[in-house]
């Protein structure tokens, strides 16, 4: 098996010949930015809403960016050595990007996720050769952390449990990579950075860098207005395990969102600009908009965590709309 | 009597994971839980009257929406699972 240093290693550019990165995992990162154009009523010329488009990674979601430096950390401190299998629990997105990861590094990889997790998730992890156990869906994610804590308490010798939702490599993450990115894409323009709340990994990270940069800088969190909600990916902080690494008092501002408000501007995302998002993205440009609305100028950047393609089994396609109906415009009828 | 089991934003209602309730369809159970935890309903519900499309109702684990939605029929010693779709950190 090659090394796990052959496989992170950084790439070359020779002067001629094959160019070739060494594995999936350098493709992580450097995720292009996008304009909003068309979706922005009510929103000032002076005002630029950009998206950053996460769903780039090779994983398909932001979460490669702390999944990837998680395990690397781990492999650094000797707490992931070969024997062990990598151990989490993740409603989604995480758990795709550990088992990308810990396949391309040679590492077994076992998840617990809640049973009700899209199937387009559950076929993904499987492709990758992941182990999946489920929790109760009426649990929700916070189910399936206790779960996973039961497991590693069981046989804590045999994994090496990245646990983003305490580990300061989730933030690092976005701090040396998501940060310096959108510093760099927006010529240090950027004025607002608007993100859901998960597990607090990409808000802290990224705000943290970006305030460093500029202290004026707002950092503004989406989040379900509820804590009985359809939005995936999302938690409801006030009634949930509130994560090691989520310092609230780091926000300039938390917004709340309906579910409904978030679907429909997925679907309107999708029509108007020819962007399919999943629908925690659908929360964040909500509070983009709000955002972008109390301006006379500006440049507010808001992070699309993934794709909406692995989310077509979900509520918010086929939950309770008739099929054609499910993409009337936002703000029409939904059913 | 149907068992209806509860998820967990909702058990501020109900304190209860397991509860029991009745009605001859889901439509009619919904409007019994809502008379034994007031307030219960619209969480479930919009104002139309029609589950919020976030809400999975499950009868003896098949999925109302493939059955006859509120009007499935229920009885005595059928489970009903009432689960939101998936939610939390990633």
């Amino acid at each position: 098996m090659l090394p796990a240093s052959a496989v992170l290693a950084q790439p070359t550019s020779p002067a001629e010949g094959v160019r070739a990165v060494p594995s999936v995992l350098q493709l992580i990162g450097n995720t292009p930015l996008i304009e909003i154009h068309r979706v922005r009523d009510g929103v000032a010329p002076g005002v630029r809403l950009l998206g950053k488009l996460e769903g780039f990674n090779p994983g398909g979601s932001v979460k490669d960016r702390p999944a990837l430096k998680m395990i690397e950390d781990g492999l650094r401190r000797g707490l992931l050595v070969p024997g062990k299998t990598i151990l989490d629990s993740t409603s989604g997105n995480t758990g795709i990007a550990l088992a990308m990861v810990g396949a391309a590094l040679g590492y077994p990889v076992e998840l617990v996720m809640p049973g009700n997790v899209s199937t387009e998730r559950k076929k993904v992890v499987e492709a990758f050769g992941a182990r999946v156990v489920y929790s109760d869906p009426l649990e929700g994610s916070d189910g399936a952390i206790r779960l996973c804590r039961t497991i590693l308490a069981a046989s804590p010798e045999r994994y090496f449990k990245p646990d983003q939702y305490f580990n300061p490599a989730n933030p690092q993450a976005h701090y040396e990579s998501t940060g310096p990115e959108i510093w760099q894409q927006t010529g240090g323009r950027v004025t607002h950075f608007v993100a859901g709340l998960g597990t607090g990994g990409t808000i802290m990270g990224t705000g943290r860098y970006l305030k460093e940069r500029n202290p004026a800088v707002q950092i503004v969190a989406a989040e379900p207005d509820d804590a009985f909600h359809g939005i995936e990916g999302l938690k409801h902080m006030a009634s949930s395990i509130v994560p090691g690494i989520y310092h609230e008092q780091e926000l300039d501002l938390k917004i709340g969102v309906s579910t409904d408000d978030a679907y429909n501007m997925v679907y309107s995302l999708g029509r108007e600009e020819g962007l399919l998002v999943g629908q925690s993205c659908g929360a964040a440009y909500v509070v983009a908009l709000r955002i972008a609305r109390t301006l006379a100028e500006g440049t507010v950047v808001v992070l699309f965590a993934d794709f909406g393609d692995r989310y077509l089994s979900t509520n918010l396609w086929l939950g309770w709309q008739r099929l054609g109906e499910a993409a009337a415009p936002a703000g029409g009828g939904r059913r | 009597m149907v068992h209806v089991k509860v998820p967990t934003p909702l058990r501020k209602y109900t304190q209860s994971a397991d509860v029991e309730a009745t009605g001859d369809t889901v439509g009619a159970l919904l409007a019994d839980l809502d008379r034994r935890y007031p307030g219960l309903r619209e969480r479930i519900c919009d104002p139309d009257g029609q589950v919020k499309r976030f809400v999975n109702i499950f009868v003896n684990g098949e999925d109302i929406r493939f059955l006859k939605n509120l009007e499935t029929a229920l009885k005595t010693g059928d489970e009903l699972s009432i689960v939101p779709a998936i939610a939390g950190g990633r």
